[in-house]
């Protein structure tokens, strides 16, 4: 085998962060296998053509596994001529278990499939979460996937379907969660394993869980559908270990750094150095809770809060989710089912009336969220405004029936408080 | 088909996302939702306490997220000698490795670096740059997202391992105007300064023209004949140069050496935590598209950092910092330009406007 001239992608070895291309030379120059040292090498010469014309050399196509329509990104080379043992270099995206967790046994095992069938090199995880298998041939995709799926692991989704999700580390090591990230995020999307597998919706849709409103997962700017954990009583305050915080830190360092950042102005240092806070005005933004987590904890009556409609630029611009649900407990069966059942009203909803290709936040931009919440069959409610409308032009023929629901359900609320 | 290849046609098995409790560290499990607090010994490491009394650490670390199988065997063998054979990656696809004696936390940072992976990226540091695909195996790409991010990592490694940050900065890359790398606090994009141009011979052979015409964000896009085949053309003086025509329509290349620049964004921030979650706000755009290093992107991301480092209050995210001290001065501190192109005309842009008599000198 004849090694390509890299000298450009060689400048990527220098320099202490790890070196993806020393990974790619390492198949290339000792894996026993010829075959991966031949894929591999070509992978590189086309990576260097790259780098010196600055252009990309792979287009799409389609490669599918039996029975699905989705889950693989077929890559074809554009310069295969040149590079013929890389021609073929698609990509698999594999579901990753709930929380990302993994055992080393589990690790290799996956290693020992991938380079029996594919290219060696492997990522955890794509931006949407997806493990990536970088590298198959067209006829050993279908060889790789049954090898894995045999052994517990699924597809992801490509194309316009429902996608891979993600949660946060959460419950399982987190102080701050206030769900099970790991059953609602295995609820949610194994429930839609069809509509993963076999594209057929207006674009794509993801879910992502987060455990506490500092998002980690970033869901309320990269979900359709995000759900994140919250509690609706108060902030556990253990006054005794705050106290020891403001001794080791001083009042000045407390005040500016604690108090005057609360976003409603909801914490008050008291002259004992105990804190007061005002639970009511509390938005759960966890700043208070991130600074002294020893002595600051989520209260205990928790719950979700489920935004839709979060999404990148294209077409109509960056958009965050909103907030459609304000808060809903997740502890009985029938509360999770509730859970699965709001989004599937959301996707078939969506599913009905998007244009083409449209997320299903345009979509909500495009119809109003009152026509959007009529159609999945949910109440409106002021949390999920930042404020009241401030145009004029608006009809308000049924006002009195309107205001009259207000106050039933206010009626109800009351009656079983 | 043949009957022997029908034969080998197997029903996949739907299970979906798979229980991550069969991996989990048994530490976690049994505290599963019981934790109480957590403390931050070191840069890279985490100690959680649970209700219980039991006390779990993790150690994080940096890699080259491109793994090969050496390098993934690497990991492992260091989790079986080192740890308890329980890892995790976060969304940054940083390695995290799990163990419940304080003990194992040093010989296994140890060994982690031994190896050449960089422990830290935790709390108030620059935390590993999420990227996307890029000319490795993306179809689309005006960069190279991960000769970009090794590039940038090798000069931001100290802010990676030490906590000299004052809040957190998660940096993101793009290798289009897509951006799967998402919103960061500071994010590295293309940014296309030239409209497509067109390969009418291919146009009527691949493209669906209808759906190409109605990707457009401008609606730039018509149909046209060209040398007497249905083709495309574009409106260049409307066109933005998004590239959003480019994946239903390969012959509409977008890309191009010399006029696919790199732009940098700032502020974007997904917590909720002081402020309510922030998209990222265009700062510097004409910037070379240029492999291997990319020094001049790097300069100004460095620039920005330090700028930050120095100026803004503990606790401060980028985009809390700006909120605080004005874009007149962020413009001034980073000595970058401020020029019309930082004024949005999109949809919606006029709410981006200073509607008052607050103005900074
Ligand atoms: C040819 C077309 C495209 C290709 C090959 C492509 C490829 C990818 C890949 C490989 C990922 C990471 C996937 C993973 O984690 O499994 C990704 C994520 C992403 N893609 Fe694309 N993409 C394409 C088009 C688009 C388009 C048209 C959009 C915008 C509407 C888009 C927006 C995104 C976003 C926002 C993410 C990050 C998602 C997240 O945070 O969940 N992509 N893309
Ligand atoms: S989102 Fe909240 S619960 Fe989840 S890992 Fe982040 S801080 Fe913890
Ligand atoms: S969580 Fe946020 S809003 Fe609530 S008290 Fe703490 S700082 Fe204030
Ligand atoms: S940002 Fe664009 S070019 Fe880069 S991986 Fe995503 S879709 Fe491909
Ligand atoms: S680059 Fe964007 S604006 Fe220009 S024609 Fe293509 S889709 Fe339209």
């Amino acid at each position: 085998m004849k090694k390509h001239d890299t000298p450009m992608i060689d400048e990527l070895e220098n320099g202490p962060w790890p070196s993806f291309i020393s990974g790619i030379k390492r198949l290339r120059d000792t894996h026993p296998e010829k075959r991966i040292n031949e894929m591999t090498n070509d992978l590189l010469g086309q990576l260097e053509h790259s780098y010196e014309t600055r252009k990309g050399y792979w287009k799409g196509g389609t490669v599918s596994v039996y029975g699905y329509g989705g889950g693989i990104i077929p890559r074809f080379s554009e310069v295969g001529d040149a590079f013929p043992k890389s021609k073929e270099f698609h990509t698999l995206r594999v579901q990753p278990p709930a929380g990302n967790y993994y055992t080393t046994e589990s690790l290799r095992d996956l290693a020992d499939s991938w380079e029996k069938h594919g290219s060696g090199l492997v990522t955890f995880h794509g931006q949407t979460g997806n493990i990536m298998f970088i590298g198959s041939t067209t006829e050993s995709t279908q060889h790789f996937f049954d090898d894995i799926n045999e052994k517990g692991w699924d597809l992801g989704g490509a194309g316009p379907c429902v996608r891979t999700a993600m949660s946060c580390v959460g419950a399982g090591r987190c102080e701050m969660s206030n769900v099970n990230e790991h059953k609602a995020h295995r609820l949610l999307v194994n429930n839609f394993m069809d509509d993963m597998h076999r594209p057929a919706l207006p674009y794509k849709f993801k879910f992502k869980v987060s455990g506490c409103p500092n998002d980690c997962m970033n869901s309320i700017e990269r979900a359709d559908m995000s759900v994140i954990g919250t509690w609706r009583d108060n902030i556990k305050v253990d006054q005794e270990e705050f106290k020891k915080y403001v001794e080791m830190k001083g009042r000045k360092y407390v005040i500016d750094n604690i108090v005057t950042r609360c976003p409603t102005n909801a914490i008050s240092l008291n002259d004992d150095d105990s804190i007061d806070i005002d639970n009511q005005n509390c938005v759960k933004c966890m700043h208070c809770l991130n600074v002294v987590p020893k002595a600051l904890h989520p209260g205990d009556d928790k719950g979700v809060t489920i935004l839709i409609g979060g999404k990148r630029t294209l077409k109509i611009g960056d958009l965050m989710g909103t907030v459609i649900v304000p808060f809903m407990k997740l502890e009985k069966e029938e509360d999770w089912e509730r859970l699965v059942e709001i989004a599937e009203e959301t996707i078939d909803f969506w599913a009905d009336n998007a244009l083409e290709h449209e997320r299903c936040g345009e979509m909500i931009e495009r119809i109003g969220l009152v026509n959007f919440l009529e159609g999945i069959g949910i109440d409106v409610d002021p949390n999920m405004v930042a404020n009241p409308r401030e145009s004029s032009y608006v009809r308000t023929d049924d006002w009195d029936d309107e205001a009259v629901k207000w106050y039933e359900k206010a009626d109800k609320k009351k009656d079983s408080a | 088909m043949s009957e022997n290849a029908k034969k080998e046609m197997r029903t996949p098995i739907e299970t979906g996302a798979p229980d991550g409790f069969q991996y989990m560290h048994p530490t976690m499990r049994k505290n599963f939702g019981q934790w109480k607090y957590h403390e931050h010994p070191r840069p890279g490491v985490l100690v959680h306490y649970a209700n219980s009394g039991e006390e779990i650490w993790t150690v994080r670390a940096g890699t080259q997220r491109i793994l090969d199988v050496f390098t993934l065997r690497t990991l492992c063998d260091i989790g079986d000698e080192y740890a308890d054979g329980y890892v995790r990656f976060t969304i940054r696809s940083n390695i995290e490795y799990m163990v419940k004696d304080k003990s194992k936390v040093e010989p296994l940072i140890e060994a982690l670096e031994k190896e050449g992976f960089i422990v830290g990226g935790t709390k108030n540091s620059v935390a590993m740059i999420s990227h996307t695909q890029g000319w490795l195996h993306c179809d689309i790409p005006g960069t190279d997202a991960s000769g970009v991010v090794k590039a940038m990592m090798d000069e931001l490694i100290d802010e990676f391992r030490n906590n000299e940050m004052p809040n957190r900065v998660h940096l993101t890359t793009s290798c289009c105007q897509i951006n799967c790398g998402g919103q960061g606090d500071i994010a590295i994009n293309i940014q296309h300064t030239k409209p497509p141009k067109i390969n009418h011979d291919l146009v009527s052979n691949v493209c669906e023209r209808p759906s190409v015409v109605a990707r457009c964000p401008v609606a730039a896009i018509r149909p046209a004949m060209v040398n007497g085949k249905p083709s495309l053309e574009v409106d260049e003086k409307k066109c933005i140069c998004c590239g959003a025509c480019f994946p239903p329509c390969p012959p509409m290349q977008i890309n191009d050496p010399e006029h696919s620049k790199l732009a940098i964004w700032v502020g974007g921030n997904h917590s909720n935590a002081r402020s309510k979650p922030s998209f990222q706000k265009l700062v510097a755009a004409g910037i070379p598209n240029n492999p291997p290093r990319w020094p001049e992107a790097t300069a100004i991301v460095k620039r920005i950092l330090s700028a930050y480092k120095e100026d803004a209050r503990d606790w401060e995210r980028i985009n809390d910092w700006i909120e605080r001290i004005g874009w007149p001065r962020f413009f001034e501190l980073t000595e970058l330009p401020f020029t019309k192109y930082h004024i949005d005309n999109w949809r919606g842009g006029r709410k981006t406007l200073n509607s008052s008599a607050y103005v900074r000198f």
